[in-house]
């Protein structure tokens, strides 16, 4: 199966999935006037690799913020890991920064919702 | 005279209604001009949305030490923007420009955003009572409304459905202080001020 790598943009995030090792990542920034279209694909992508997946898969979510547009489709990216949660044993570590409690918060939402284990990463610098 | 960072928006556009309105009026009165760092008046698309905010961002990083005040402020800068951009009603005579207004001004300590725009007269019902709601509720009640939202399945084209006052509100720590203006028989002028 054919990774993604997306270079990150002012207005959008690094991307790396790679089924090969197992590992998802999601990086830097997402705020995009129009979320939808750019994470369908990795919402696509992930329902293709539960038929293939690594018994473990981890999801590395290292957001330094993102609007309310990318909100409901970061939680399209989680519900689609949910269900593919079973055939692979999923890991999500959201990452924030030191002291940055609205991006804690945010995880914690995600984390209430979704019934995959989260674990919250305080990072000194992103 | 043009008072406005973008000039050559200004001699295209005529900002008169926006001028007129009695509440960005006084609210520009009360900043002091060294402490306006965006007054932006003029049609927003994609690219005008990404100059605002980058401009926004240097001049933040060069005048706030407060890193996390840094980011706060433009966090809800870029919610408010883009909340413009979707959400403006555009006026039957301006050829489907979105024309919007966005002052950001610091008082010491507190930033200060005023964002303006047209809306139509049958939209401001449902505005009112989302405004209404969104500062009925103190944070604990805002963030469960926010989840509530998010898991609600609902999805606006652009992906945002109706979660940006909910954050703004959210980030702010303050209630939104917003004003209703009408402008003809069947447009208004929506005026949201916040503090940070």
């Amino acid at each position: 199966m054919d990774p993604i790598k997306i270079e990150g943009t002012p207005k959008t995030p690094t991307v790396h999935f790679d089924a090969e090792s197992g590992v998802l990542e999601i990086k830097g920034r997402s705020i995009p006037e129009n979320a939808v279209e750019f994470y369908k694909p990795l919402v696509d992508w992930i329902g293709a690799y539960g038929d293939s997946a690594k018994p473990d898969t981890t999801v590395n979510i290292q957001l330094e913020y993102f609007n309310t547009s990318s909100s409901k489709c970061i939680l399209d990216v989680f519900k689609k890991l949910e269900s593919v949660n079973g055939k692979t044993n999923i890991n999500i570590n959201w990452h924030y920064e030191e002291d940055d409690e609205d991006m804690l918060e945010a995880g914690e939402d995600y984390q209430a919702i979704i019934n995959i284990p989260f674990k919250m990463i305080e990072m000194e610098e992103m | 005279m043009c008072v406005y960072p973008f000039r050559y928006i200004c001699e295209k556009q005529s900002p008169s209604l926006f001028v007129e309105s009695q509440v960005i009026k006084q609210f520009t009165e009360e900043l002091d001009e060294a402490n306006v760092l965006v007054n932006f008046h003029g049609e927003v698309h994609e690219n005008r949305i990404s100059e605002i905010l980058g401009d926004v961002e240097s001049k933040l990083e060069s005048t706030e030490e407060d890193f996390k005040k840094q980011r706060k402020v433009y966090n809800i800068l870029v919610e408010t923007l883009q909340n413009l951009y979707h959400h403006t009603d555009t006026l039957a005579n301006a050829d489907g420009k979105k024309v919007v207004t966005l002052i950001l001004g610091k008082q010491e300590d507190e930033y200060a955003i005023l964002a303006a725009n047209y809306i139509d007269l049958d939209n401001i019902p449902p505005l009112k009572a989302k405004l209404d709601k969104i500062n009925s509720l103190d944070k604990d009640g805002l963030r469960a409304y926010y989840k509530e939202v998010l898991d609600n399945g609902q999805y606006s084209v652009h992906g945002g459905g109706g979660l940006g006052m909910i954050d703004i509100a959210r980030k702010s720590g303050n209630k939104l202080d917003y004003h209703f203006s009408e402008v003809s028989d069947t447009f208004g002028l929506y005026v949201l001020k916040l503090k940070v």
